[in-house]
């Protein structure tokens, strides 16, 4: 079966010269979910950038359900890539939520009923409709982040990739993401260093450092590597054993 | 973050004042302001009909005219310029009190104080009687360029965060013991600033990114 996500060879060189990424090669398939992890400065936000064309690839390619990430496509393959960024003040711009999540429907020429209906659903999937009305900035962060999550479902992408979902929420609202999240009917690649929550929510996952992917495997297998682990700066939380967790 | 409901120049109510289109209100002002600023500064009976006017208008939206008067402060930067106007403006000199000011000096500072307190009360009077969505609402059905009304829209936006931005950041300078009023820590001061206006200017760039992402081409 075609992968949703098809990442071959990709290198990044910034105009600086700082090569972010070396050639990484990753396949994500529909429905599943896979968490990206790896150290500060290992390419992560670089990769993600380069998923919905936001950065050109220096070499090596991208496609999305099979289509290319290249100029003429860019339209469709937002459509298809829902980025959800980690600062919901970066995300949430409109003096509504109701016109927050149209945005990006909107720029896809959706209007009216069509639009309206778009809008409840995204809100419902998140457990935010009762806020439609309200400016954003008056919400809790953790509602925020919600509503970032719904601005992008509200394309129906078909891949979702959360940059630091978990990052800033306390406890509940860290659960509350999770559960919505695990209810949702869409293939997720979710970049993080909250690894408890890589866990509970991924069964796969990746490992970038220094621009390549230097681990990709059962999220717990590969928790359960104290050596892989410190090679790549990835520490659990104290007295955390992920063969504890229930499978 | 503890930001109130509404704007900070809004005065919640039901007049007539309030209840008024917003685009009507922008144009009432807008006539309002060339024609006082067209008037010959010494037509002080003429002003004074304004000034009726004006009050009027404002009596009747209800907004308490203490609540005006305190964000008239605004205006204080420009009574100190015009304060200074007789002092420095050359011409025939009257003696008043003792001090030798310039005729010609004292009618324009009069004239612009008089023009400035009309224009800044009337602009607070719109502020505290329409909502800002109904404001930018207003701008749009006047056909201003939705460039424009876009960045009105921004600027309202993130007012909010920038200044609990700054706030969080004049708190962490006091509590490594600066003290952001006194000039003898203004430098600290203005460093901080330039951070923020960095900062902002970052945010600008990821919040186009992050529109980028969401298919934007452009139009809002």
């Amino acid at each position: 079966m075609e992968p949703v996500l098809d990442v071959r060879g990709l290198t990044h060189a910034y105009p600086d010269g700082h090569r972010a990424l070396r050639g990484v090669d990753l396949h994500v398939h529909a429905g599943e979910r896979v968490a990206l992890l790896g150290p500060n400065g290992a390419g992560k936000t670089t990769l993600v950038l380069h998923l919905n064309g936001i950065l050109t690839p220096t070499s090596g390619s991208v496609a999305v359900s099979g289509l290319g990430v290249q100029k003429g496509n860019l339209a469709e393959i937002r459509r298809r890539v829902g980025v959800v960024f980690q600062d919901p003040d970066d995300q949430l711009f409109m003096g509504s939520v109701r016109d927050d999540v149209a945005f990006g429907p909107k720029n896809l020429g959706l209007r009216g009923a069509e639009l309206d209906a778009r809008v409840a659903e995204a809100l419902t999937a998140v457990g935010m409709s009762e806020y439609a009305d309200r400016p954003p900035h008056h919400l809790s962060f953790g509602q925020r982040r919600r509503v970032a999550v719904a601005t992008v479902l509200a394309m129906h992408p078909e891949i979702l990739v959360l940059d630091e979902p978990s990052s800033n929420l306390d406890p509940a609202s860290r659960r509350e993401l999770a559960e919505i999240l695990r209810g949702l009917d869409v293939t997720v690649l979710m970049v993080t260093h909250d690894l408890p929550y890589a866990l509970e929510l991924c069964e796969r996952a990746v490992i970038l450092h220094d621009g390549v992917l230097a681990a990709d495997g059962h999220t717990r297998d590969l928790f359960s590597d104290p050596e892989l682990m410190a090679a790549h700066r990835l520490e659990l939380p104290f007295g955390f054993d992920p063969r504890s967790v229930a499978r | 973050m503890g930001a109130g409901h509404g704007h900070r120049l809004h005065y919640h109510g039901h007049s007539v004042v309030h209840r008024a289109q917003a685009h009507h209100k922008v144009l009432a002002l807008l006539g309002f302001m060339l024609v006082v600023v067209a008037t010959p500064v010494t037509w002080y009976a003429v002003f004074a009909a304004y000034a009726v006017i004006l009050l009027g208008v404002v009596a009747a939206s209800r907004v308490p005219f203490g609540y005006l008067a305190k964000r008239m402060l605004i205006e204080v930067p420009f009574v100190v310029f015009a304060v200074l106007m007789p002092f420095v403006a050359t011409g025939p000199r009257i003696q008043v009190l003792g001090l030798s000011l310039s005729e010609a000096g004292l009618i324009a500072a009069g004239g612009f104080l008089i023009k400035a307190s009309l224009g800044v009360l009337g602009a607070l009077t719109l502020a505290a009687t329409t909502e800002v969505p109904d404001l930018l609402a207003g701008l749009q059905r006047l056909r201003i360029p939705a460039e424009m009304v876009a960045i009105a829209s921004f600027m309202v936006r993130y007012l909010d965060v920038v200044t609990a931005e700054m706030s969080r950041m004049f708190t962490a300078m006091r509590s490594r013991g600066s003290d952001p009023r006194s000039p003898r820590h203004w430098p600290a001061m203005a460093r901080t600033l330039g951070a923020l206006f960095i900062r902002s200017y970052e945010r600008g760039e990821r919040v186009h990114l992050a529109m980028l992402s969401r298919g934007y081409t452009g139009r809002l």
